[in-house]
């Protein structure tokens, strides 16, 4: 039972953290602060949710590390880095060019 | 608010053709007839032959991989015929397109539209998922997928993008923009009516299926291989299926998200790919081919296992070069993902951009070459047989390497300025997808039918159908590089250059050829299905087989093997029966648990189907009301816990025993009479090769 009750504890934990997260990126709107900070804070907290939701949800955790799991994170690390800087890279020479 | 929001009698074909009659609006009103008689024949079929019960309890209903993967494929073939109608509807339009042609413009956009969305979407992917549902569990020794329902709901996914399209061509009108569908021209402003809202929710569900089946064929290779069947002693089919799989992971979010951006700029007033107000459709373009591009990747590839395959069994020699097979294809996993922008050179950003990905996209080509050399390889001085698939991989040997060429040409920024948006690249990309997926997939079929259904396809038809393939491409498809090169854009209605004439007729003549490879095709199954007590193979191993599916009965058993069998080395069963102790004895059996019957996916088809129209054509209560179906039968599902049936012990054995006793009485067959009917299925021992 106590196994149980903890992964329920686990699990509301990570639900509390990532509504607070996202709480965070919407407020910035409201709250008004300069472009760069509303961007930074976005950022953080989405990163941050990634971890919440990996940690929380999916349970990998560094301790009992599987070395397949392991494999499938930096797998996915190595593709979201090409998909999202190659479209950072794209799209900023495109912006450029069109100044 | 209407009750039927934007629908009404004015949307169908038939009004056009009644208001309008014109050669136009009757080919669209023929169109959305054979759909209607299609489906209505089918019904009366069922119901004149009593196949409903069948048909719901062995095939809808059933959570049993290879029956799932064959309705992928039965799915996939009906689509094939439509696809292939419209390319050739298409063709003959533009043979006559010379200042006019039969056709409207629009009318002709639909059909470059549905046709690439129906071949890529729903002929390719279900073809290339339905095989490997059926084989790779089979490969690896197991008993099903690892989540036998998610599966099912796959399947259901993928059919409701299926039927949505079918629905299209009966009810209102498809997206005119490709099936890339770039924005702006597909946002609210430009594409007023229904059609983008067809193409968003064929493709979305479809996504999604995709995504599904690609983490189901993963978990099942990662986690239910058979004891000693290590990475490196999987059979390569099941090892492009591995790289194909988590390439669907990846590559399909990307699509279903920006379409579902797309259906926000449409529905909801947003501006992600809108021209004004901060918009940027370039971003379109750009997530799309992160699809796009690895999406070619993700079909080709488990034809390059089907090659393996066909190549290593029908020379009766090992695989030439595994490791380097192997490598090869993580290697096209992983750089597939690196060259996406080649399709979209000349949307201005600079040179250092473009050629960056223009040299990952050259790249891409080394492993593919370094296959086609092991491929040779393992063919050399190898008994080779010329049955069906062979034909089909000469034909792939041959047209594929052509075509990979003009791939690597286009791969060239400065080329590609010159002829991109011309027919030199449709020309490219059929010159790839038809010799590389579609003979792969048909070879494929060829090869594993027996295991499935317990009979061999028709040699004699089987083999005109893949000549008049390989024949009708050519026909086809090489005048386009001409075409192209003459500066004939693509998704042309009408021209205004006789030059362009001669081989617009080619071309046309070759689709009369390609519409004739369907018919035979389509021949073989029916022949094959007559006289299938004749090419009956109950044994199981009509080829020789290397690997371990061919050491089980044919038509396979539900729980596919009797007792998991022991894996010591790659081509574990061609050992065995070169050390001659195949088909041992199996002292105990045990009870064998397996997924029980569930109505799941079929519920998703139903519900996602009805969701998506009602989402089409406005009808909010409609969305509501199927949209909350397909959450509370996601939700009972949680609560089922009478998911498994078991098969008894003594139920195995029995069957099991009995396909022992029938090969011990059996004298096997040579490799020379093969395609004769005295090969019942064991392969009788035959000289080694090395
Ligand atoms: C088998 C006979 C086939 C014929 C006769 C045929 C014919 C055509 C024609 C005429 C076009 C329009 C070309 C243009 O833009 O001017 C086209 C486009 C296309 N075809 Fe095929 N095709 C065939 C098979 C296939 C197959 C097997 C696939 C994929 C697996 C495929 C994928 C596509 C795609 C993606 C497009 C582009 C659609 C667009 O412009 O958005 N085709 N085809
Ligand atoms: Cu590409």
């Amino acid at each position: 039972m106590s196994e149980e009750r903890r992964e329920r504890r686990s699990y509301l934990i990570g639900t509390l953290l990532s509504i607070l997260l996202t709480a965070i990126a919407f407020a910035t709107i409201p709250l008004d602060l300069p472009r760069g900070g509303t961007m930074l804070l976005i950022g953080i907290s989405a990163v941050l949710q990634v971890i919440v939701q990996l940690r929380f949800f999916l349970h990998i955790d560094l301790s009992r590390q599987k070395r397949e799991d392991l494999q499938l994170i930096l797998f996915s690390l190595l593709l979201l880095g090409i998909m999202a800087g190659g479209t950072i890279w794209i799209l900023t020479n495109l912006s450029q060019r069109m100044m | 608010m209407k009750l039927l929001g934007n629908l009404n009698w004015d949307v169908t074909p038939f009004s056009d053709a009644i208001n309008d009659p014109s050669t136009n609006t009757f080919v669209a009103a023929g169109a959305a007839s054979l759909v209607i008689i299609g489906a209505v024949s089918v019904l009366i079929l069922l119901t004149w032959f009593r196949l409903w019960r069948p048909l719901w309890r062995d095939w809808l209903t059933s959570a049993d991989h290879k029956r799932i993967g064959v309705m992928y494929i039965v799915l996939a073939l009906v689509m094939l015929a439509r696809g292939v109608a419209e390319g050739a509807v298409m063709r003959g339009h533009q043979a006559m397109a010379l200042n006019g042609g039969p056709l409207s413009a629009d009318h002709f956009s639909e059909l470059f539209s549905t046709h690439g969305t129906i071949m890529i979407l729903f002929v390719a992917m279900p073809l290339v998922t339905g095989l490997i549902n059926i084989v790779v569990p089979l490969q690896i020794g197991a008993r099903d997928m690892a989540f036998p329902v998610m599966n099912q709901v796959s399947l259901g996914l993928t059919a409701a993008g299926a039927a949505l399209i079918m629905v299209s061509l009966v009810i209102g009108r498809f997206e005119t923009g490709g099936w890339t569908a770039y924005p702006p021209y597909t946002g609210k402003v430009f594409s007023p009516g229904e059609g983008p809202d067809y193409w968003i929710w064929s493709v979305v569900p479809a996504g999604l299926g995709s995504m599904l089946s690609g983490i189901n064929f993963a978990v099942t290779i990662y986690k239910c291989r058979a004891p000693g069947m290590t990475y490196m002693r999987m059979p390569l089919f099941t090892w492009t299926a591995l790289c194909t799989a988590i390439m669907m992971i990846y590559a399909m979010p990307p699509v279903t998200v920006s379409s579902l951006m797309l259906a926000l700029d449409r529905y909801a007033g947003f501006h992600f790919f809108s021209n004004d107000l901060g918009g940027n459709m370039m971003n379109y373009a750009n997530i799309f081919w992160m699809f796009g591009h690895p999406e070619v990747y993700i079909l080709v590839l488990p034809a390059y296992g089907v090659w393996s395959e066909v190549a290593a069994t029908f020379s009766a020699k090992q695989l030439y070069g595994y490791v380097s097979l192997v490598t090869a294809t993580m290697s096209i996993a992983v750089i597939s993902f690196t060259v996406w922008l080649h399709h979209f050179f000349t949307m201005g950003q600079s040179a250092s951009v473009n050629i960056a990905f223009g040299i990952a996209t050259m790249i891409i080509a080394v492993p593919t070459g370094v296959k086609v050399y092991d491929w040779m390889a393992t063919l050399w001085r190898g008994r080779i047989r010329m049955t069906v698939p062979v034909i089909y991989l000469t034909g792939f040997f041959i047209l594929f390497v052509i075509g990979g060429l003009t791939g690597v040409i286009l791969a060239n920024p400065t080329i590609d300025y010159q002829v991109h948006n011309t027919l030199f690249l449709v020309a490219h990309f059929h010159n790839v997808l038809i010799p590389g997926v579609l003979f792969g997939m048909l070879a494929g079929i060829h090869y594993w039918f027996p295991k499935v259904f317990g009979f061999r396809l028709d040699e004699t038809w089987g083999a005109r159908a893949a000549g008049l393939w390989v024949v009708g491409f050519c026909l086809t498809f090489l005048p386009l590089y001409v075409l192209g090169l003459m500066g004939m854009p693509r998704r042309s209605p009408s021209f205004t250059d006789p030059a362009y004439l001669p081989m617009e007729y080619l071309a046309a003549f070759g689709a009369v050829v390609i519409l004739g490879a369907l018919a035979a095709t389509f021949t073989t199954y029916i022949v094959s299905i007559r006289h299938r007590k004749w090419l009956a193979v109950p044994l199981g191993d009509p080829w020789d087989g290397r690997t371990l599916e061919w050491a089980t009965p044919a038509p396979v058993p539900e729980w596919n093997f009797a007792v998991i069998p022991e894996v010591s080395s790659r081509d574990a069963f061609a050992l065995e029966k070169e050390g001659g102790t195949p088909y041992a004895p199996v002292s105990r059996y045990a009870d064998i648990t397996l997924p029980r019957r569930t109505t799941m996916g079929l519920t998703v088809c139903v519900a996602t189907t009805g969701t998506g129209f009602a989402l089409v054509w406005h009808i909010w209560w409609l969305v509501i009301l199927c949209f909350t179906g397909l959450l509370l039968t996601m939700i009972a599902r949680a609560f089922a816990t009478n998911t498994e049936q078991i098969i008894p012990a003594a139920e195995v054995a029995r069957q099991h025993r009995r396909w022992l006793d029938a090969i011990a009485q059996n004298t096997g067959i040579t490799r020379d009479a093969e395609c004769t009917s005295a090969n019942r299925g064991l392969a009788a021992p035959d000289e080694v090769i090395r």
